[in-house]
């Protein structure tokens, strides 16, 4: 896990050009027809889509008295232990090493139980098709395995993505909120985040008034469920040499009874 | 049993559920070709509907009426429990038929159904419910054998099944326990989604307790239904006794939840005055204290009209329960609305429809109800009450 990589998002460098969007549709050949998924929110220009894994959502928040406006490029956000990949019962969502967190639909059953996993609702159904598959930024696994950055951060002309291992991104985002305090909010969207993303934001107006999710736990959410989960085998053994038990003390003081004397089928006349 | 006739009065009724199935089948094969989004409301703020959140989690909660009443017959050995055990049994095992139908309907890539047996994602809560209900519908298909061979001989099968019956009785237990508060441990996951009245680390012990004392008001009412289709005489006795499982487990459920709300500071919550919170007061005092207070006042328990209406509150009051869960508890988080298609709403009914069919063919044809003894000349009742002519 050494080289897992990390993204940093800085919101203050970004003019909403959508070249990472234009990038990313090219690199992984996704459909340019808006249709996507024909769901409502699917249709917008500015919403994920199947064929949309990253848009720039514009905002427009009061600084210092006036109105801005804050653009967000928005995708997955690779968590260090992502929700959905552990709610995937065939673990068709996973992991990698070096960082992304990816989809393989072959294993994939479609139960969208890890839509309802992800605490930033980023993942996309493809509602109309009669095998659908759940869709989401792949960031550019191949490439980030090769050691180049995602397709959408190499076009970024005004540096507003940058591409590095997740550690070195990190110490990056509080970098460049030490050097200039009076412009950043003293946040890393995604250092704890739901225990830690692969892609970072650092920004000059308040995450809430952006979309950003803020009431995500800092604790990863498999552990949440792990918590649980993991008192199965004890019960399933402890529960069942209990009901043994009981079967057997009560059976010896039990009368019998023959069943075949006690019920019938119902008459039907 | 010697004569091996089958036979299937079709009904005006019955009719109509068969209309309901064939449009239902229809729809499905609609739902095949052209994808989930050309026969329901679902989205990406709403993965999840009327199917996994009706169909799934309630038709299985529903049949908890089938490990409690197992439970209680065949290892306490209460056995004036007796008589409703194997339709206990029959709802059950048609309950979990019709949530897997459902949920096949529901899965998109449906062909992959099998993948979790090969591919293990034991990190995930529906690894665990996946397997439970794939291997319990198979016990029950088993239990189930045993009272089938009573009627279609085949002495070798049927010595296997009584032989190997304990271990079966005692597997169908702990496997819906596992389960059913598995459905509940799915919404663990949704912890910065689901509002903090329903979402707890304790949510699975709410859904099994409660898809447990579910069991004796399910089988009331079913066992009242059953009693007017067929003109029988409802096991009054048996319903009213069977009251006390279910009046001491709801104390306890609703001590459990204010405590749980208290230690997670959220009770000041459920009078906030917001829609959660006014759809909680309602789960807890419509369906959880009221049907407590019916069931402790003996002159309500003991009448028939009394424990039917308190059964059919702690029912629905379980399926508000769930519909809480899946929709009022997850929409402040998922946005946008969901309201089910009319064809969702049709799926359902034929699968329902298809279910009650189901048990009118058997339990005319085997031995699932008991023998009447004290026959009340049935041709009348029947038909007075519309469920069935």
């Amino acid at each position: 896990m050494a080289s897992a990589k990390g993204v940093l998002v800085d919101i203050t460098r970004c003019i909403d050009c959508e070249s990472c969007v234009v990038a990313c549709r090219l690199y992984n050949g996704l459909d340019a027809d808006t249709k996507g998924g024909a769901k409502p929110r699917q249709t917008g220009k500015n919403e994920l889509a199947p064929n949309r894994w990253t848009v720039v959502r514009d905002n427009h928040v009061q600084k210092d008295g006036k109105t801005v406006r804050r653009f967000v490029k928005q995708q997955c956000f690779h968590c260090v232990e992502p929700a959905c990949a552990s709610a995937c019962f065939a673990r068709a969502i996973q992991k990698t090493p070096e960082g992304p967190v990816v989809y393989n639909e072959k294993l994939c059953v479609g139960c969208r139980y890890c839509m309802i996993a992800c605490p930033f609702g980023i993942l996309r159904f493809e509602w109309d098709k009669p095998f659908p598959r759940v869709l989401k930024c792949q960031m550019c696994l191949s490439r980030v395995a090769d050691n180049q950055m995602p397709a959408c951060a190499s076009v970024c002309p005004t540096r507003a993505i940058v591409f590095g291992e997740r550690e070195q991104i990190v110490q990056e985002a509080n970098k460049r909120i030490a050097a200039k305090p009076g412009l950043y909010i003293n946040q890393v969207y995604g250092a704890k985040e739901a225990g830690g993303t692969s892609w970072l934001y650092i920004s000059d107006v308040p995450f809430e008034q952006l979309g950003f999710k803020t009431n995500v736990p800092e604790k990863p959410i498999p552990e949440y469920t792990w918590q649980v989960l993991k008192w199965t085998p004890g019960i399933f053994i402890g529960w069942g040499a209990l009901l043994t038990g009981m079967y057997w003390y009560n059976k010896r003081r039990a009368t019998v009874h023959n069943e075949e004397e006690l019920y019938a089928p119902v008459d039907k006349k | 049993m010697e004569n091996k006739n089958w036979s299937f009065r079709v009904t005006g009724f019955r009719k109509l559920l068969i209309l309901f199935v064939i449009i239902a089948a229809i729809a499905s094969l609609y739902r095949f070709i052209y994808g989930l989004g050309s026969v329901t409301n679902m989205s990406d703020q709403w993965p999840w509907g009327l199917w996994i959140g009706f169909d799934l989690l309630c038709g299985i909660a529903l049949a908890g009426g089938g490990f409690s009443t197992a439970l209680i017959v065949h290892v306490l050995h209460k056995d004036k429990y007796l008589p409703v055990a194997r339709a206990a049994l029959l709802t059950s095992l048609l309950g979990y038929i019709i949530a897997l139908v459902g949920l096949f309907l529901d899965i998109g890539r449906w062909y992959n159904f099998w993948r979790p047996f090969f591919y293990w994602g034991y990190h995930s809560v529906l690894f665990e419910v996946f397997w439970c209900i794939a291997l319990y519908t198979t016990v029950q298909v088993l239990e189930f054998g045993d009272i089938f061979f009573e009627k279609v001989h085949c002495p070798s099968l049927k010595r296997i099944l009584s032989a190997t019956m304990p271990f079966w009785l005692i597997i169908g237990i702990v496997l819906p326990t596992l389960h059913q508060s598995s459905l509940g441990s799915l919404y663990i996951v949704a912890v910065n989604r689901l509002n903090p009245l329903w979402w707890s680390m304790i949510i699975p012990f709410f859904f099994v307790w409660s898809a447990f004392f579910l069991g004796p008001a399910m089988v009331t009412i079913e066992g009242t239904l059953a009693a007017r289709t067929y003109g029988r005489e409802p096991e009054q006795p048996v319903f009213s006794s069977l009251t006390k499982v279910t009046l001491w487990m709801m104390i306890i459920y609703f001590i459990v939840k204010i405590v749980d709300l208290n230690y997670r500071g959220v009770f000041s919550n459920a009078f906030d005055g917001s829609y959660e919170s006014n759809m909680f007061l309602t789960e807890m005092i419509v369906f959880v204290l009221l049907p407590i207070f019916m069931y402790a006042v003996p002159g309500i328990r003991n009448k028939q009209w009394g424990v039917l209406t308190a059964s059919i509150l702690v029912v629905a009051g379980v399926v508000f329960n769930r519909m809480n869960v899946v929709f009022t508890g997850m929409a402040k988080s998922a946005g946008g609305h969901y309201f089910p298609t009319i064809w969702e709403f049709l799926i359902t009914i034929g699968m329902w429809s298809a279910l009650v069919l189901l048990y009118c063919f058997i339990v005319e044809n085997f031995p699932i109800l008991t023998k009447e003894e004290h026959v009340s000349h049935g041709s009348g009742l029947g038909s007075k009450t519309g469920i069935h002519a």
